[in-house]
């Protein structure tokens, strides 16, 4: 039996070791980013245009920002691409992270069923919007995920005047899940909420939702790069890692992200110089 | 150093067997010696098929002491074998199943192959070998049991009732091995219902009734004169069985 | 309605152009999910032809605990292999973290349980059937052990899918230690919760189709030869 055993233990380790060693050859670096970056497509358009310049793969693990930072934190990634600029200061004031840099922004939007019964449609006050869903108790899907977009709903909540920890009801639901499952879930229960515009744009399954509010100044969404730690991981590959930081906030850069558009639309803004 | 050691006699010393509360062998002792052919017979629930597998080493008393005259040869196969009514084939080829004993035993390929043929031969089953042994009839299954055992060489063979659920003709082809098996030099131990049988193989009758030995006699003084009245009463059919 | 049709039509589609981007996932998926049955297979048929033929103190409750284990959620499974190979735990020296290396060992430790339990029932059975035969011709637990696993091969076979089916089907462990990465550790079913995710229910259905149409090939032609073969063993 132990002989067995050692054979198979033999196995795995060779049959693990044949799986590494196939990808050990290429050049990658592995970024922690969100879903919205990923399912929005943008990495499926910029990252070619940068692979083809520079011959480095980019392994894309599309997370929530909370989830992304953590697996940074753990030293699970190269390269943090999120969209939370509260949380991104406190891991680099942490150390996990260094050389943080703005790349771009988008919006989130407020959708909505069509029907509309809180009757917010029109307006470009987020924060009415929202104290009208919560005074007419009108169904409203929450990501409650600690993602970037989770983040920003909070603090929306919170700049209404909403206590949202304490008053929430039956009406206030927390899927804890991904921009896309949110969307599907929103879209079946008739619910309103956040979304950032990117990830609704490329959405399908739309049912009879709609946007309903945007173009609040307080719903701008900024995401950051920054580079984990060297210091506290040291198998974190800085210098390809810094490459694909220096060139999305380069013009190159700059210029694909902005090139990126689903039906016509652009979907992010670059403003890595501001 | 004395070669071949024998194994016999097969002594037990107050054997006792109980299972689910109930004492199924009850206080047996006994010796079986070298030669003679001993049938086994009984009502049902006398404790026949138990005795038979505390004499193979199947089941271990629950007391007394159940000792052979030499230890088990550890190479070459063991030196006793059981055939069960029901015989157990394995999902492989005749030949397979008969060379399985041997291999366990360690018995190389070549060597094993030859003396399986050989067994399949004396049963009368070369034209099989090939065919798996779970398609044969219960007849051929049992004799291919026969062979399996047979190729072993026992000193002793244990058989519990290995016609009980074949024909006459499949009948009177196992009894044929058992006598040639005999004449090889093997003991034979058989418990049987059939009396017929009894009478054509035996030498010497044990008779069992309740997990005791009621009688102990050679073959042709159990059948023309029982020493115990529950034997008579067996002869007579007057005990169900 | 529409959707399933329109799913159905996409994974028609799909499969007939061959799109290669589709043909690199389930291609993968395989080589995963295949490799994970071999070393669960490897470990697992011994294991619980073992447990079958061996007497030993806390057998019964080893047997519940294996039985137990077929139900392990795939995600807690995820989470300890991430934890494992995570950088900052025990093994991440190996930089196996978002690898298919993970992902067949989150598989293979998913469905080893349900190899070695379901091996552990159909041995166990045999055993009843053969164990006197078998220990009148002197078989050690360890050969026996071996012979009963030949003997019922054709058994294990459905067992050994069984593993496959759930390893293939499985998405909660691939998605953690594999972070399904394009083109790296996509498989079918974080491709068809991707699809999911964005709301493109059609493309996500239709890859669905695409698996079930795979398991179902092999689950037919496994049955198809274990058939045959039991027709002509007995």
């Amino acid at each position: 039996m132990v002989v067995t055993r050692r054979v198979i233990l033999a196995f795995l380790l060779a049959a693990a070791a044949a799986w590494t060693s196939a990808h050990a050859q290429e050049k990658f670096i592995t970024v922690a980013s969100t879903t919205s970056t990923e399912q929005s497509g943008l990495f499926g358009f910029i990252l070619p245009i940068f692979e083809k310049s520079t011959g480095i793969k980019v392994r894309v693990v599309a997370l929530g920002t909370g989830q992304a930072l953590d697996m940074a934190r753990r030293g699970d990634a190269d390269v943090v691409f999120v969209h939370d600029p509260a949380a991104e200061r406190k891991f680099v004031a942490e150390g996990h992270g260094i050389g943080h840099r703005n790349v771009m922004y988008n919006d989130f939007v407020l959708i909505g069923p069509k029907s509309d019964p809180a009757k917010v449609a029109g307006g470009k006050d987020i924060t009415a919007a929202l104290k009208k869903i919560q005074a007419a108790q009108a169904p409203f899907v929450s990501r409650g995920d600690r993602s970037g977009t989770h983040a920003a709903e909070l603090r929306l909540w919170k700049e209404a005047g909403i206590d949202i920890a304490k008053q929430k009801g039956a009406w206030y639901r927390e899927t804890g899940s991904g921009m896309g499952p949110a969307l599907n879930t929103a879209s079946s229960m008739n619910a309103y909420l956040l979304s950032d515009r990117g990830t609704w744009l490329s959405f399908k399954n739309r049912g009879d939702l709609a946007i309903l509010v945007e173009g609040d100044q307080r719903l701008f969404n900024q995401y950051g790069v920054m580079l984990v730690n060297p210091a506290k991981h040291p198998h974190v590959k800085k210098d390809l890692g810094q490459k694909f930081m220096d060139w999305v906030v380069s013009p190159d850069g700059q210029r694909a992200i902005a090139q990126y558009t689903v039906g016509g639309q652009q979907l992010f803004f670059p403003n890595a110089g501001k | 150093m004395r070669a071949p050691t024998s194994l016999l006699p097969l002594t037990l010393e107050r054997v006792c067997f109980e299972a689910g509360g109930r004492r199924i062998i009850d206080d047996v002792s006994l010796t079986l010696e070298r030669g003679a052919r001993t049938v086994i017979l009984g009502p049902n629930g006398a404790g026949k098929s138990v005795l038979l597998r505390l004499c193979h080493g199947l089941l271990a008393p629950t007391s007394g002491r159940i000792a052979w005259s030499a230890r088990e040869r550890t190479t070459g196969g063991r030196a006793q074998a059981m055939v069960f009514q029901r015989p157990v084939m394995l999902r492989r080829s005749a030949l397979a199943n008969v060379a399985y004993g041997l291999k366990v035993a360690g018995v190389g390929a070549t060597e094993r192959d030859a003396r399986a043929r050989a067994a399949l031969e004396r049963v009368g089953l070369t034209h099989l070998a090939a065919r798996p042994a779970r398609v044969l009839s219960g007849g051929e299954q049992q004799r291919l049991a026969l062979a399996r055992a047979w190729t072993l060489n026992p000193e002793v063979l244990f058989l519990d009732e290995p016609t009980a659920n074949l024909d006459p003709g499949a009948t009177h082809e196992i009894e044929a091995a058992i006598q040639a098996i005999h004449a090889g030099g093997t003991k034979i131990v058989m418990v049987t219902h059939n009396l017929g049988q009894a009478r054509r193989i035996a030498d010497e009758i044990l008779f069992l009734h309740n997990g005791r030995i009621a009688e102990r006699a050679s073959a042709v003084r159990f059948f023309t004169a029982p020493g115990c009245p529950e034997a008579a009463a067996f002869l007579k059919g007057e005990l169900l069985w | 309605m529409e959707t399933i049709a329109a799913a159905l039509r996409d994974a028609g589609r799909m499969m007939l152009a061959l799109d290669p981007a589709l043909v690199e996932i389930v291609l993968l998926s395989l080589r995963v999910s295949l490799t994970a049955v071999l070393v669960a297979t490897l470990v697992g048929l011994p294991l619980g032809a073992a447990i079958a033929v061996r007497r030993f103190p806390g057998r019964r409750a080893v047997v519940i605990v294996l039985n137990a284990l077929m139900g392990l959620p795939p995600v807690v499974v995820g989470l300890v292999v991430y934890l494992l190979l995570s950088r900052s735990g025990p093994l991440g020296e190996l930089g196996l973290l978002f690898t298919p290396g993970a992902m067949i060992i989150a598989q293979a430790i998913l469905i080893t349980p349900i190899i070695a339990a379901l091996a552990r029932q159909a041995v166990e059975d045999a055993w009843r059937e053969y164990q006197e035969q078998l220990r009148s011709l002197g078989a050690r637990p360890a050969q026996s052990a071996l012979t009963l696993l030949w003997d019922t091969k054709f058994s294990l076979v459905t067992t050994v899918l069984a593993g496959f089916g759930r390893a293939a089907a499985e998405v909660g462990a691939v998605m953690i230690v594999g972070g399904n990465i394009d083109g790296v550790t996509r498989v079918m079913t974080t491709a068809i919760a991707l699809e999911t995710s964005k709301g493109d229910l059609p493309l996500a259905l239709g890859l669905g189709v695409v698996l079930v149409t795979i398991v179902l090939a092999l689950n037919a032609a496994a049955y198809l030869v274990k058939e045959t073969a039991q027709r002509r063993y007995g």
